[in-house]
């Protein structure tokens, strides 16, 4: 058990640096692996470094000389970014992986892939992977730490804990909020890790989707389940919107996108159901008009930008923590 | 090779008559010449006598799933090393599924099948023949051609028909020449891209899932093909208590029909899954706990016939990747009665139950005259050793490949002896006789 002397988990004031650390994880691979303690040490940790990214010079010098590899099965120009942001701000020297160019093409297998980059002594992989479970499968054939930058539809943490942040920052707390996460949450990764971070921290999860995009069970990893989305926002403190996939809206799933503005995109109307202080999140990027109207999106209640900002603190906090642990040992 | 061997003080177990009792068993020129319920009188004069100890004897087991290597795929399992795994695990006769490069459907590659199993295994390999060319479930093999080449029943192996024209012109053809079907069950588009049971434990793995009616949907079309057609249909294997209730049902009006299920849907579930350890992805899934118990009270009534190792060696090539990406198919010849004696031992079915499903049922599928003890039969025999401890380790196993579902399992009971044709094949020290 991790020792739990820092139960002010919802701390918001945020601008102490944490003094005490008992992050002692060598892999970030969900948040399931998580307790409390070591979420709120994160967003903590995540807190200092929002002011260390808007100090003119933002060099911080704790990963100088250790090297971070990106390594994205999946294309996705904003993580990557926001990783390669993140080790450079801690002074890390970062390599990405230009996966499409690779042996992996050439039928190489993720294992050798890994055996590999193992061989190059790299102190940090950042992987995203198609296939659910296959980043902690590269992270048992490797000697350093492995972040999990997204797994199929099985986990992506660091956008859990950004999204946290975020919301912790607006709201001051987690414990005790309703937030309803909206849209495909069958095929979300996001979906996964917000449910069960939020769930750990004590707020009141609910899901809004129509029927085929609930996956089975999902009443055990929410608290609330709705169809009706104007019911599932009621009262809400957070509204969370997902990506939907266009290809899901073409007859295959959704009959039509407009169909699905029409009962699950976000617009003024609905989102009139929630609190009035309630505020709009979304993962990106964003289909303006298939999951959220553009004055929304764009409108004042939206901290989509500040998520995309946190994500920069949340992954230099993950970094640091994980390889102050490799230091350490 | 000496040509008579009597085995006295042994538990002789036959599940054909339904004995169970003490007694002795003559083999004379690799037949059961006599057997001797009860006390046995003594052995005539220089006849060499061996002590079972009070072990079981029983005939030899009759495995109706198991796939290799040869030809194609050598390096997965060849026939000698498939046939030492099953001499290990008491199998002394086994149906080989036709999914090999190139695939059994022809007969020159039957006769191939038998040539090499001659020339190289020490057990029965019984070659099976593909339904439809080249496993595409669209064009029928030649299943006359087939059979006179030496198939002994028509099946896609892991392939499922989805045709239900295709699978009525197969089943009423089949009858034609009196063979029986073996059909694997699934619904291509129901199964889509899901990996695993369809449940809470895919969704948090973020896994897609595979419903059980993607087997029920397509059981009910084969159970009233069959019962149109007349076939002896076998379905491969069922893993939910829906599919046993319609199984149940079916039977009460067609008694040319029958069920099998894996070793590994009788023994695990979907929680042995873990943190996606492919060993254990298998087709169909494996499912809840609650159904896997509903599988072992249908083996238990009756419903299920014949319970099989699907023994389906794999390379960790397939299998070190991410778990939707990894392939099939678990080996399980050597482990088939160690794991399934748990169910003896928890006294969740009889010996005699059991060993039915093992040896008597499917040599009634099969169309085989072993399967018994019987005298005249072949003497296909096992000494079972019902408390034997042991730790199943994959280094040991003699398949070539390691891709078990039950690595580091303690299991009690053990083959220590098996006999084909009155010939020692397999002995618990080690020795495989060549």
């Amino acid at each position: 058990m991790t020792p739990n002397s820092r139960t002010n988990s919802d701390n918001a004031s945020g601008t102490n640096v944490p003094t005490q650390h008992h992050f002692s994880q060598k892999h970030l691979l969900g948040i399931s692996h998580l307790n409390p303690v070591e979420i709120t040490e994160l967003l903590d940790r995540a807190e200092a470094m929002v002011d260390i990214s808007r100090q003119p010079r933002k060099a911080k010098h704790s990963l100088k000389g250790r090297t971070q590899i990106n390594l994205f099965f999946e294309n996705s120009t904003r993580t990557q970014s926001s990783f390669e942001i993140a080790g450079k701000r801690l002074g890390a020297d970062v390599l990405n992986m230009a996966v499409q160019t690779s042996s992996v093409k050439k039928g190489e297998t993720l294992i050798d892939t890994a055996a590999t980059l193992n061989a190059m002594q790299p102190d940090v992989i950042v992987v995203r992977h198609a296939a659910s479970g296959a980043v902690e499968l590269l992270s048992q054939k490797v000697a350093c730490s492995v972040i999990n930058a997204g797994d199929g539809t099985h986990e992506h943490p660091t956008q859990a804990l950004l999204d946290a942040l975020t919301i912790r920052r607006n709201k001051g707390r987690l414990n005790g909020l309703t937030v309803a996460i909206c849209g495909d949450i069958a095929n979300s990764r996001v979906a996964r890790s917000n449910l069960l971070l939020l769930g750990a921290m004590n707020a009141r999860t609910r899901v809004v989707a129509p029927k085929n995009m609930l996956p089975t069970g999902v009443e055990h990893m929410a608290a609330e389940v709705f169809t009706d989305m104007e019911e599932g926002l009621k009262g809400a403190d957070v509204v969370m919107m997902l990506r939907l996939q266009h290809e899901r809206a073409s007859g295959k799933m959704i009959p039509s996108v407009r169909e699905f503005y029409h009962f699950y995109g976000l617009d003024e109307r609905k989102l009139a159901f929630a609190k009035d202080d309630a505020i709009v999140m979304h993962p990106g990027p964003m289909n303006r008009g298939v999951e959220i109207a553009p004055t929304i999106a764009d409108g004042p209640r939206s901290v989509i930008t500040e998520q995309v900002e946190m994500g920069v603190a949340v992954r230099m906090a993950v970094l640091e923590a994980l390889l102050a642990n490799g230091e350490a040992s | 090779m000496k040509n008579e061997l009597i085995i006295k003080n042994a538990r002789l177990v036959d599940p054909a008559s339904g004995k169970d009792a003490n007694g002795a068993l003559w083999i004379k020129n690799g037949k059961i010449k006599e057997i001797h319920w009860g006390n046995a009188p003594d052995a005539p004069e220089g006849i060499e006598t061996r002590d079972a100890h009070g072990n079981v004897i029983a005939p030899g087991l009759i495995d109706t799933r198991v796939f290799a290597g040869e030809p194609g795929r050598e390096h997965r399992e060849t026939l000698e090393s498939v046939s030492n795994a099953a001499a290990a695990g008491g199998v002394t006769s086994f149906l080989l599924m036709p999914d090999t490069t190139p695939v059994i459907d022809d007969g020159a590659l039957v006769d191939f099948i038998i040539r090499r199993a001659e020339a190289t295994s020490c057990v029965k390999i019984l070659p099976s023949a593909a339904i439809s060319k080249g496993l595409k479930g669209q064009d029928l093999t030649e299943f006359g051609l087939l059979k006179a080449a030496g198939a002994r029943a028509f099946t896609d192996g892991n392939s499922s028909i989805q045709s239900t024209a295709m699978l009525k012109n197969a089943f009423t053809y089949a009858q034609n020449f009196d063979m029986p079907i073996i059909h694997q069950v699934g619904d291509r588009e129901l199964i889509g891209s899901g990996v695993m049971n369809s449940g809470i434990l895919a969704t948090g793995l973020g896994l897609k899932g595979i419903p059980h009616e993607a087997e029920t949907i397509p059981l009910a079309r084969d159970l009233q093909l069959a019962e149109m057609t007349g076939v002896r249909y076998h379905t491969a294997q069922i893993s939910c208590g829906k599919a046993a209730e319609m199984m149940a049902y079916a039977k009460q009006s067609n008694k040319n029909i029958s069920a099998g299920i894996s070793i590994n849907h009788l023994c695990l579930n979907e929680n042995d899954i873990g943190s996606y350890r492919t060993y254990f992805k298998l087709s169909p899934p494996l499912r809840a706990e609650d159904e896997r118990q509903k599988m072992v009270e249908g083996l238990r009534n009756g419903t299920i016939d014949i319970l099989h190792s699907a023994h389906d060696p794999q390379d960790t090539e397939g299998k070190r990747r991410p778990f939707a990406e990894a392939t099939d198919g678990a080996i399980g010849l050597e482990t088939l009665l160690g794991a399934a004696l748990r169910l003896v031992h928890d006294e969740q079915i009889s010996l005699l139950d059991l060993l039915k499903t093992l040896t008597i049922n499917p040599a009634k599928l099969l169309g085989l005259e072993t399967g018994r003890l019987a005298k005249g039969a072949a003497a296909d025999l096992i000494e079972i050793d019902l408390n034997y401890p042991w730790v199943v380790a994959e280094t040991d196993l003699k398949s070539r490949s390691q891709n078990t579902a039950f690595e580091h399992a303690r299991l009690f009971g053990k083959v220590t002896t098996t006999w084909v044709n009155g010939n020692i094949v397999f002995e618990q020290d080690g020795t495989t006789a060549p």
